[in-house]
């Protein structure tokens, strides 16, 4: 029958370069990784750590850089108990070594190329993989429409605040956040979660058919969905990318 | 040789668990989510079972139908691509077996397909012989829709992704044809095993 078969997805090495701190609990990792092959914005790689021992564990990461730069970042954020987070967020330091993997996952990507208009929801560190679309539009200069709904507990653990604020080009562009817990001192933007109100505010509506990346913990993604559907969004431009509860 | 990351320890497992989890998966006792779309929410009163393509005479269930047909609960671990394992899951459904026993068929692969436009193939093998169920209820209780519900496809033995949610129908087929996920890169087999993740794996 003639089928392809495929090159394997090779593991390679990847470098620390920097350990950037985007909050209390969130790393971003500056890689180098000889002979990346590219990425789509909001594909994602895998990670496997290996101990002396020869112990390994492996997790997934969205990355965060837009395929245009020549490092790799990946923005992690720390899981109580989970295993692997905690050594990227707290242990890691520039200098290290680890394993990657990817790119992977070509559903949950968006180039230029693609159009728009684009509406991108994250809530907590959902807001990396859409990081990665926004920076990619950004290097390409790239007019596409787009508009962003950021949801964070505070804004402490808001990631990309500042470099959100002055994404380029600003033609297009709209960026609204909604922090569920503590919002900050004299705020009068949205402090609720994300309600059909909301999107309906900051959403290009469903005649205009927008491309739109929802991506968060599951129930943030389950509802914002939901709400979309219901909004006369058509389900099949929904693309949806869930955090698990545990991982780490 | 990989290198090795300094100062990362990881936690083993030395419990009599270790055996049970394929190479590069971590136990979970959460049920984590994962789907490349909105979740679907087709009424009963519209869902039905199909079986179809390369048979003699396709069959259908309505939901009383199909919820007539034999059950069985049984309790088997489960392995997500996204790299968790989750032991000793009990899942109560009717077996394929039943579904393909009035079927006629040279095929030799089926194309799972969905509500929400979700497709995984399979080789028809490794849905017969006790292999796979189309199941509906998850510990007992009517499956989440967020987990498949009303009924999806479960195969145990692969990835997860071939246990298609929100399962519509069994498309039988002579030539392999990559449903969604296989043909954006991951394997076209899926064996946790084997850890056949992507392509060439």
């Amino acid at each position: 029958m003639g089928r392809l078969i495929p090159h394997r997805i090779a593991w390679r090495v990847a470098t620390v370069r920097e350990v950037v701190v985007e909050s209390p609990r969130a790393r971003t990792l500056v890689l180098e990784v000889p002979d990346w092959p590219g990425h789509r914005a909001g594909q994602h790689v895998d990670v496997r750590l290996t101990a002396e021992d020869g112990y390994q564990a492996q997790r997934s990461y969205s990355i965060a850089s837009a395929p245009e730069l020549d490092t790799l970042e990946l923005t992690v954020e720390l899981v109580d108990d989970g295993e692997v987070s905690p050594y990227l967020v707290q242990e890691l330091r520039a200098g290290d070594v680890f394993e990657v993997r990817g790119p992977v996952g070509g559903h949950f990507s968006w180039a230029v190329a693609d159009g728009g208009p684009l509406l991108l929801v994250g809530g907590g560190s959902g807001l990396v993989p859409l990081m990665s679309m926004l920076r990619h539009r950004g290097a390409r200069a790239s007019a596409v429409e787009a508009h962003v709904l950021a949801s964070a507990r505070s804004e402490q653990d808001a990631l990309y605040r500042d470099e959100l604020q002055g994404l380029e080009p600003r033609a297009g562009l709209s960026v609204a956040w909604t922090f569920t817990r503590t919002p900050p001192p004299g705020w009068s933007g949205y402090a609720r979660r994300v309600d059909a109100a909301m999107l309906a505010d900051v959403a290009p509506g469903p005649g205009e058919r927008p491309l739109i990346f929802v991506c968060g913990p599951t129930p943030f993604v389950e509802a914002v969905a939901d709400l979309l559907v219901d909004a006369g969004h058509d389900p099949r431009s929904i693309h949806a990318e869930r955090f698990g509860p545990t991982g780490g | 040789m990989p290198p090795i990351s300094r100062g990362f320890h990881g936690r083993r497992r030395d419990d009599a668990d270790a055996g049970r989890i394929p190479p590069g998966q971590y136990l979970t006792p959460d049920f984590p989510v994962l789907s490349a779309g909105p979740t679907p929410h087709t009424p009963l009163e519209e869902w039905s079972l199909t079986i179809h393509g390369a048979v003699d005479e396709p069959v259908s269930w309505s939901w009383e139908e199909f919820r007539a047909l034999p059950a069985q609960t049984f309790t088997v671990d489960i392995h997500c691509v996204t790299k968790w394992s989750k032991l000793d899951t009990t899942w109560t459904g009717v077996s394929v077996d039943t579904l393909l026993a009035d079927v006629t068929t040279e095929a030799e692969f089926l194309t799972a397909w969905s509500d929400g436009d979700y497709t995984t193939n399979l080789p028809l093998e490794d849905v017969s012989d006790g292999r796979a169920w189309v199941v509906y209820e998850y510990g007992g209780e009517p499956l989440d829709p967020e987990h498949g519900g009303p009924a999806r496809l479960l195969v145990p033995h692969l990835y997860f992704w071939k246990s298609a949610k929100w399962l519509r129908g069994l498309a039988l087929t002579t030539e392999d044809e990559p449903g969604f996920w296989e043909a954006a890169g991951y394997n076209n087999y899926g064996d946790p095993w084997r850890e056949q993740r992507y392509w060439g794996d």
